[in-house]
């Protein structure tokens, strides 16, 4: 039951969440220097006064302000984003299109990052002050000075240009017609480098975290009570310490989550990356901003979803929270 | 403090690639006086292939070492700009809610944790798009995301310091809630908000550099960003234009998170040298 009224209150924070994001957005718009009409219409609408004029209609953008913001985030509740002139379709339906792509990115990225910054932060923690962790720590301190969009073009440079061995370039081969298991295999090999890139900077980030949670814990009784009881290092370290050193680490993957999607914008424009994020890129060329901001809307959705999914994960991994609260 | 500061090594290593890139970014008009949109080679001179021309020319034959020093003028002032932008949101904010606690606190903290969902780098773009690429709208999207974690740290020092005893002295002596406010609980809380500071200078600079990367740079302004997001499409013929500027972006935001750890080791002993994120 607890668990129940714990569920709504989150899913009730989420809706509010957005509906607040729905009103920024509303007034984002009127933020926008010129007429709101023109606005939403972006570049393809502004010669048209007639088209103007019913999106005037439409939006009601001649009644009051409090009329306009209502109708605006009544749109937004029942999923209507807008049109988008430029692209000729609903922005939902473009968003649509093309989110399994940024899921599957990010997502990648996600565990990606999680699990080699845990394993690596864990492998330096175990050195510490030996070569082997200077060396892994200058490179997390590298990484995370990196910024993500130059790493991908690095990377295209290296391992698709020079050495030739992935494709750095789209989402699968364009007309080479696989399906089945090798259509599979031809997406894997083209997520491979955009992935690790959009990765490589959180993996820094989770690695740090890691080794200093490591070494915090480590210094606790209970460490010292399992030493003395004559467990091995390698045990102590994944069963005592690693359990509590986590914690962290997962809690600050979950308030990141947000940066691992924006950072998509950036993966997916070098990678041609056909997810929302390089939708974004296209639609702030053509200055379409009915669809920025219900890219914007939506990505916000997927930080939403991302805090859940490691809420999940710190209930597998610490069974206590569950019982607690 | 200070010597604790000079004693850590990478600190050091920080102030040293910093100080070379402010001077450059100071000394621009003077190293390469025709600015940095100037075509004066031919397009596409490799590295090092004709003297004087160092780091080669781009797609129009202007030349990529003027653009890497005027754009370090636009990375650093608007690092630190925004910085301060940040600063002047988070602070006030932060001190309010720990001071105050009950509903203002509640109320700051949810305002806080709303603009902590949004995914900030999205709403950076939202924000340029809208308010239309420039200097300014730029430094103000930065600083609308990032105050975020600066109101939480002033909140979370604030209510650890107003519980101590000199803060109940001062109260017991008369002063107003102000005054013991800006005299007596924030300046004890400015050594945390400077190491902040630094790395968020780090952070904001990236910020700008991806903005500029995505077209969304001021269109006058040469910036690190602008020229690998316009050396995109060459990047098969014509590696060194995105290069150089990213090993510029890499060194520079490398220097600030090198003396954000110095300074937080030298301000800060006591804490153990957690990961900064």
């Amino acid at each position: 039951m607890a668990a129940l009224t714990q569920v709504f209150g989150r899913l009730l924070k989420a809706v509010l969440t957005l509906l607040a994001i729905a009103v920024l957005n509303f007034f984002l718009v009127h933020a926008a220097p010129g007429d709101p009409a023109v606005v939403l219409a972006g570049e393809a609408g502004a010669a048209d006064e007639q088209m103007i004029a019913q999106l005037r209609a439409r939006f009601g953008l001649d009644q009051p302000f409090h009329v306009q913001l209502w109708t605006y985030v009544s749109n937004v509740l029942t999923l209507d984003l807008g049109y988008s002139f430029r692209q000729g379709a609903p922005v939902l339906d473009l968003i649509l299109d093309r989110l399994p792509a940024t899921l599957l990115l990010t997502l990648s990225a996600f565990v990606i990052s999680l699990t080699f910054g845990i394993a690596l932060g864990v492998a330096a923690s175990a050195r510490v002050g030996k070569v082997s962790d200077s060396i892994l720590t200058t490179f997390a301190l590298l990484f995370y000075a990196t910024p993500l969009y130059w790493a991908a073009l690095m990377a295209v440079l290296v391992f698709s240009v020079q050495l030739g061995w992935l494709p750095g370039f789209g989402y699968e081969t364009v007309g080479a017609d696989y399906s089945g298991l090798a259509r599979v295999l031809d997406i894997l090999k083209h997520l491979i480098l955009p992935a690790a890139t959009l990765g490589l900077f959180f993996m820094a980030v989770y690695m740090r975290m890691t080794r200093a949670s490591m070494l915090e814990v480590s210094q606790m009784d209970f460490v010292r009570t399992a030493k003395a009881k004559g467990l091995s290092g390698p045990v102590i370290r994944r069963r005592h310490i690693l359990r509590n050193a986590i914690l962290p680490v997962v809690t600050l993957a979950g308030l990141q989550a947000g940066q691992l999607i924006g950072g998509a914008v950036l993966t997916e424009t070098v990678f041609a990356w056909p997810g929302i994020g390089r939708l974004m890129f296209e639609s702030l060329a053509a200055r379409d901003y009915n669809t920025i901001l219900g890219v914007f809307l939506v990505s916000a959705a997927m930080v939403i979803f991302f805090n859940i999914l490691t809420d999940v994960i710190y209930r597998l991994v610490d069974p206590r929270i569950g019982a607690r609260t | 403090m200070i010597r604790r500061f000079s004693k850590h090594k990478g600190a050091m290593i920080g102030v040293l690639i910093l100080a070379i890139v402010v001077a450059l970014a100071v000394f621009a008009p003077l190293l390469y006086p025709r600015g940095p949109w100037a075509m004066v080679q031919r397009p596409f001179l490799q590295p090092m292939a004709m003297e004087g021309f160092l780091l080669g020319t781009d797609t129009l034959g202007r030349d990529v070492a003027a653009g890497l020093v005027h754009g370090a003028r636009v990375s650093l002032l608007v690092g630190l700009v925004s910085t301060l932008v940040a600063l002047l949101i988070g602070v006030p904010l932060g001190a309010l809610a720990g001071f105050y606690g009950a509903w203002v606190d509640e109320g700051a903290m949810r305002f806080t944790e709303f603009f902590q969902t949004i995914p900030n780098f999205a709403l950076a773009i939202v924000l340029v798009a809208i308010l239309e690429p420039s200097l300014t709208s730029i430094t103000l999207a930065i600083a609308i995301v990032s105050w975020p974690p600066v109101a939480r740290l002033v909140r979370a020092e604030v209510m650890a310091v107003k519980s101590r005893e000199y803060v109940d002295a001062a109260r017991l002596s008369g002063l107003s809630n102000r005054r013991i406010l800006i005299e007596q609980v924030l300046p004890n809380t400015v050594s945390p908000i400077i190491v902040l500071a630094s790395l968020m200078v780090a952070t904001a600079i990236l910020l700008e550099s991806s903005l500029s990367f995505l077209g969304l740079g001021d269109p006058n302004i040469m910036s690190w960003g602008y020229m690998i997001g316009a050396a995109r499409t060459v990047i098969r013929s014509a590696w060194w234009l995105s290069f150089f500027p990213g090993v510029a972006i890499v060194l520079t935001v490398l220097a600030l998170n090198l003396i954000g750890e110095g300074l937080n080791d030298a301000l800060n002993p006591h804490l153990s040298r957690k990961g900064h994120a």
